[in-house]
């Protein structure tokens, strides 16, 4: 199928106009490569690697066409045969993919190294020396935004095991995310929070390991199987009825694993157990209905969302976290022009390409400035750092932005007179 | 490759940004929307405004090399396909609406406009273009003009023939030319606008287009109408018109067809109806409110089912835009779609329904039949696998009896996607051994020596008729 239905949804198509820079255009390369009519060589690796992975064109093809999978297989094919990578590229996905994220107690090391550079002084001393100015710039811009970095994780923080508030509606499982527990860790506890509040028992089981998608989609696939594996055990031995995600780029491989593993016989059956219980955070505070409507702290307030693409075109949410939002009192809401469109972070996009990404942060920001909000709300680590840096970048000083989990507690738990307090 | 001087002066003209002839270029130029054909070019040009097509010309005529000139490569017909290699010509640069003339409701635009921004645009002003192929939100205007496209509202308001007023052309000589204007009447000459129109890149590359805007109608009323017999749905489209009605949109889908849009779409269709009427009527809404009872009564007299009206603008958006997908998502059900554009008058919708599916069964092939009814257009689509030579076989001699049939009773081979290299055999068939010479004659007029999209309309063997009955 060629109908070219895909081209007005891709973000790289739309910022350059060209058929490679399109789906219809990458799957008809893979399959000049598969026929033998071209060579995959660099040109062909690098098309491959311009494209985000937002999968805006999965929900616009009528014809169902599988570009997630075509791409990822793309890219494991080409991880297992290229010798293209720059000198440094090859030990630091090592470093990153093998050593860092399969191992939880590292990522909270490395949260501990950053959380030391961060507040011994070190880096006052980076910035103030100039050192920054040796990083490309959109790193040193990067590092700016980051939050503080924490080296314990939630479960260091506040335990695994949370009962919900009131009757108790069902037991979910938490999945922390690496970014997000290291980064974000208030946004988990405060997810935690909601949750129970919202009548759900939490279990955050410490066995789980990272969600895998920034392996899967970086060509990794059989350490993106590993881990999956070990998250199955993990949420199974925890005996859940839900696995909730804050984390739209984890949520979404997580609801993938069945097709992950749908060639391992052993955990084939474990991976689809897994997978219909994903459900993203907005979801399931809708479904409990349990939750009163939020109140606007700071009156009046405006509020836009910039979706997730992977929790908008994977996961196919959309509407729960607007529905939430709508629901707060004493704040308007104004729909972003092209909010579904991705904004550029795209896993490790904005770092490996910089150019495109800033090009389409700069298109969003446009739109997300016209909205004139007061707060820019998100679902996903990586598009919440990135809209950090396209506020920090191209914003009036006027905008924040937060993680929606964030912005609905703040609202929700601490502002309700009787916190706990089941709704009528 | 080109030889490089001929390269060096085509850079010359675009800038080395524009020019391109990597693998990766002539593979995603080597196809279009049309299944199993791909050849690759020799390279692909992006011109930035009229001179430089003119100039690019000038140099692809003295060497006697083809040039293919392409939109979003969304038609059916094969027509974008450089079968003969050569240059693409890619109009994405030249995307432009350069006026909107309020006083006289005409719009200037450059044929790399995508078609449904450019029909946001004109609405926005409070005017109406009506020509809308299924292919708008990426089909380009340029694209609709070379092969005519049609569209859901083509019964009350024509297609894009209808629209265009006046053309800037660039001839395979490089010599530009202008056709009509912002004017209602011309009768100077022959009617090279209309000529145009259709010509599918085989007569000159088109750099401007003249379009003919009109009021937007007041009202609008959307509704369904299911069927248990696909027999009743087809009688019930040739009774609306029969009546004097003609709405703006009155389409036709099948029962397999409903099913994969209802899976793409999530409507909540019934999925035991065997066919589905989708109906619009516009304009005043009185009139409107009384066709609209009109063709609810011959819906229920030809034993509908049952017959809802829309209950708002988004739903019945929703409705449009999911058939809009139907081709599509037909792909759902087998590996290869092929869809094809027969049409018949539109007393005979009936009759043409059963013909297919008598044909599809004859030849053992799964065809799924859905269409602008209201104007005669029907698309059987064939789902089946190209990896299957023999059941590609029986497809094809099932669609060759189905342009027999859409001949003999009355009809044509193509109704909307243009003859491009896909229908090329049969176009004697519909114009005649004596047609096929004068429309030689005048590409021999336009393109002396067969540069502008070579292997297409004209083919090199025609078919021999399946059955010899006078048409």
């Amino acid at each position: 199928m060629r109908c070219g239905f895909c081209l007005p949804a891709c973000p790289t198509f739309r910022e350059t106009g060209i058929e490679a820079e399109s789906p219809r255009g990458r799957i008809a390369l893979m399959k000049a490569v598969t026929d033998g009519l071209m060579l995959p060589d660099q040109s062909f690796e690098e098309q491959m690697s311009h494209c985000l992975g937002c999968r805006a064109c999965e929900p616009a093809c009528p014809a169902d066409v599988k570009y997630g999978q075509l791409i990822e297989q793309t890219r494991e094919a080409i991880e297992e045969h290229t010798d293209s990578h720059r000198w440094w590229v090859k030990p630091l996905r090592q470093v990153v993919f093998k050593q860092l994220f399969p191992h939880q107690k590292r990522v909270r090391l490395l949260g501990g190294a950053m959380q030391l550079y961060q507040q011994s002084g070190l880096r006052k001393l980076a910035r103030s020396s100039g050192v920054m100015k040796l990083l490309p710039a959109h790193l040193g811009e990067m590092e700016k935004v980051l939050p503080d970095a924490s080296s314990k994780g939630i479960v260091q923080k506040i335990g695994s095991h949370h009962p919900a508030k009131g009757m108790k509606i069902a037991t979910v499982g938490m999945f922390r995310g690496c970014l997000m527990d290291m980064l974000f860790t208030e946004t988990n506890i405060k997810t935690v929070e909601l949750l129970t509040e919202a009548g759900f028992e939490v279990i955050i089981p410490d066995t789980q390991a990272c969600c895998g998608a920034l392996h899967a989609h970086s060509g990794e696939t059989e350490d993106a199987r590993l881990l999956a594996r070990r998250n199955i055990a993990a949420f199974q031995a925890a005996g859940v009825d839900y696995i909730v995600s804050n984390a739209g780029g984890c949520g979404a491989i997580l609801t993938e694993y069945d097709h992950l593993l749908h060639e391992d016989e052993q955990w084939r059956e474990g991976a689809v157990w897994l997978a219909k219980r994903v459900v993203d955070i907005s979801d399931l505070l809708i479904r409990s209905g349990k939750l009163a409507a939020a109140q606007a702290k700071e009156q009046p307030i405006r509020i836009t969302y910039q979706d997730s693409c992977h929790l908008r075109n994977v996961m196919r949410s959309a509407d729960a976290p607007r529905k939430l939002l709508r629901e707060v009192s004493g704040a308007e809401y104004v729909e972003m022009f092209e909010a579904d469109r991705c904004c550029g972070s795209a896993g490790t996009y904005n770092i490996v390409q910089p150019e495109l990404a800033a090009g389409l942060l700069e298109h969003k920001m446009e739109h997300a400035n016209a909205t004139k909000a007061h707060y820019l709300l998100t679902s996903n680590p990586g598009c919440l750092l990135q809209m950090k840096l396209g506020v920090a970048k191209h914003g009036d000083g006027q905008m924040q932005v937060q993680h929606i989990v964030d912005f609905l507690h703040e609202r929700l738990v601490h502002n309700s007179p009787e916190t706990g307090q089941e709704q009528p | 490759m080109l030889q490089q001087t001929i390269r060096q002066q085509l850079l010359a003209i675009v800038g080395s940004d524009f020019y391109k002839d990597d693998p990766q270029s002539l593979v995603t130029h080597s196809y279009d929307g049309t299944p199993m054909l791909q050849a690759l070019p020799d390279g692909v040009i992006y011109p930035a405004n009229t001179e430089q097509v003119s100039a690019i010309m000038k140099v692809l005529n003295t060497h006697r090399i083809p040039v293919i000139g392409r939109g979003s490569g969304t038609n059916l017909c094969g027509g974008t396909v450089p079968v003969e290699g050569g240059i693409v010509m890619v109009m994405h640069r030249m995307n432009r609406i350069l006026e909107v003339d309020l006083e006289n409701l005409v719009a200037v635009v450059q044929p790399g406009m995508i078609t449904k921004a450019f029909i946001a645009h004109v609405e926005s002003l409070g005017l109406f273009y009506p020509p809308d192929p299924s292919s708008m939100a990426i089909s380009t205007i340029g694209g609709n003009i070379a092969e005519c496209s049609g569209g859901l509202r083509g019964l009350k308001y024509g297609t894009t023939k209808d629209y265009v007023l006046g053309l800037e052309a660039v001839l395979a000589s490089g010599e530009i030319i202008r056709t009509g204007g912002k004017l209602m009447k011309d009768v100077a000459g022959y009617d090279l606008t209309k000529l145009l129109v259709g010509s599918e890149g085989t007569l000159a590359i088109i750099t401007e287009a003249t379009l003919k805007l009109v009021p937007p109608p007041k009202f609008k009323k959307t509704m369904l109408a299911m069927y248990k017999d696909l027999y009743g749905a087809a009688r019930t489209v040739s009774k609306i018109i029969e009546n004097r009605i003609i709405p703006s949109t009155l389409e036709f889908l099948d029962n397999a067809t409903v099913r994969v849009v209802d899976d793409f779409a999530k409507l909540g269709l019934p999925l035991d109806m065997e066919a589905i009427l989708l109906i619009e009527q516009d304009g005043e809404p009185e009139m409107v409110e009384r066709d609209i009872a009109r063709i609810e009564e011959i819906c229920r007299s030809e034993q509908a089912h049952s017959v809802s009206v829309a209950e708002s603008a988004e739903e019945a958006l929703k409705l449009l835009t999911a058939r809009r997908s139907a081709f599509t998502a037909l792909a759902r059900l087998r590996p290869t779609t092929i869809l094809e554009d027969a049409t018949v008058p539109r007393s005979k919708i009936a009759e043409m329904v059963l013909e297919i599916n008598r044909i599809a069964q004859k030849h053992q092939v799964t065809i799924c039949t859905f269409g602008h009814a209201g104007d005669g257009n029907l698309h059987p689509t064939a789902t089946t696998d190209a990896r299957d030579q023999e059941e590609i076989h029986r497809v094809e001699a099932a669609f060759e009896e189905i342009f027999e049939a859409a001949i003999r009773l009355g009809g044509t081979i193509t109704g909307e996607h243009g003859v491009g290299l896909v229908k090329s055999p049969y176009l004697e068939w519909k114009v005649g051994p004596a047609g096929i010479e004068v429309m030689k004659a005048v590409k021999q007029a336009f393109d002396p020596h067969q540069l502008l999209n070579p292997g297409k309309i004209f083919a090199k063997q025609s078919r021999k008729r399946v059955v010899l009955q006078h048409g």
